[in-house]
């Protein structure tokens, strides 16, 4: 039930921002749009109640994780980013890369967390995540500059696991 | 037209040259994945480009049709590459 | 108004030379895996920025005309920057592992763990 009322309003939520223009409620929705609205989340949260709670794991409830997320994105992962533009910027204009495909065990558990340090890794200098082994979650990250043929988590992605296990375990 | 329609315009146009660049590693790709590859970049920066068409006009349907099209060419990529996962799996 | 035209020409001038870098890197670029370094990252960070020109373009305009048609520009801007951030990065780790997994291996390479791992 709660997996329920939780996509309910997640859908609700959507609908309404995507929604917002001139009405009487708060100034930016009518009535008919209100009804409409729960309707449609209703429907939405019986399809996709299943999809959304697949381990029935609620630990991204705590508001506290999603300000740790808030101050991640904009602190680490966005100067990481940058950076890695400039990289990418240096190796387009001069061509000189040194490839190859490295294997790191990052020690996460849940799949969510798993996923979101995958695409961190994909976005920020010179790294992209290629593959996985579902077993112990190790992931192969293709690597544009090789410098050591025995990486450690280290070196391909810094401090992004400290960071994702606070989030996410 | 307003004094901003010009700002929002050209890096617009500049999205497209872009675009066609991107065309010509999708004729050329010597693999299929270079050509599912080039067809990525092309979504995004029309997805780029419909916001600030968007702005430029001052019309909110073109940035809908972004938002649709942006999860729409999310979905023909993953299709695309589960499919030519599959084929050699045998 | 000086400092709202100096603020999206910087942020449009940043995203079109990232968008710029990214399709010419996507024709520099060898093979598949060096390619989708370049397009992802490149045209990710780039259409953040025309983004968040547009997105501060129209909190401006609302807040100097008051009229609704702006923030509901901002916000489906915003929507629209959440799920490209969101896609990008996914949509091209599927295509890196069905490239490797097609058989396409990374030219001048010189380690590949995943090819000695033999994952099915």
């Amino acid at each position: 039930m709660l997996d329920f009322i939780i996509t309910f309003l997640l859908s609700l939520i959507v609908y309404l921002f995507l929604v917002a223009s001139t009405g009487e409620i708060a100034g930016l929705w009518s009535i008919f749009e209100i009804i409409l609205g729960i309707i449609l989340s209703i429907i939405v949260s019986i399809i996709a109640t299943k999809v959304l709670f697949q381990k029935r794991s609620y630990r991204m409830l705590n508001p506290l994780r999603w300000v740790i997320f808030l101050i991640y994105l904009i602190g680490p992962f966005f100067f990481a980013m940058a950076k890695a533009n400039i990289d990418v910027a240096y190796r387009v204009i001069t061509g000189r890369i040194n490839p190859g495909i490295v294997k790191i065990s990052p020690g996460l558990k849940t799949d969510l967390g798993i996923t979101m340090l995958a695409d961190s890794i994909t976005l920020t200098p010179g790294t992209l995540s290629v593959d996985i082994d579902e077993k112990n979650n190790d992931l192969y990250i293709h690597w544009i500059n090789v410098t050591t043929l025995k990486p450690t988590t280290y070196h391909i992605c810094a401090n992004f696991p400290h960071w994702i296990r606070r989030i996410t375990e | 037209m307003n004094e901003f329609f010009k700002i929002f315009i050209i890096p617009g146009g500049l999205l497209l040259i872009f675009m066609l660049l991107s065309l010509v590693r999708l004729i050329l790709g010597p693999t299929t994945p270079d050509r599912i590859v080039a067809l990525d970049t092309i979504n995004t920066l029309v997805v780029a480009g419909m916001i600030l068409v968007g702005a430029a006009y001052e019309e909110v349907i073109y940035v809908d049709v972004a938002i649709v099209y942006a999860l729409l060419s999310y979905i023909g990529t993953l299709y695309v590459a589960k499919y030519l996962e599959g084929r050699t799996k045998k | 108004m000086g400092i709202l035209l100096a603020i999206l020409y910087i942020f449009l001038g940043i995203g079109v030379i990232f968008n710029c870098l990214g399709s010419i890197g996507l024709l520099r670029f060898p093979d598949v895996y060096t390619r989708l370094h370049a397009s992802t990252k490149a045209t990710t960070f780039g259409s953040i920025f025309t983004s968040f020109a547009v997105i501060i373009y129209s909190f401006s305009r609302w807040n100097v005309s008051g009229d609704s048609k702006f923030v509901v520009l901002a916000l489906h801007a915003i929507v629209a920057l959440i799920c490209l951030i969101i896609t990008n990065p996914t949509g091209a780790h599927a295509i890196a592992r069905a490239a490797h997994r097609s058989g396409v291996m990374p030219k001048q390479a010189v380690i590949d763990q995943l090819k000695e791992a033999k994952l099915e």
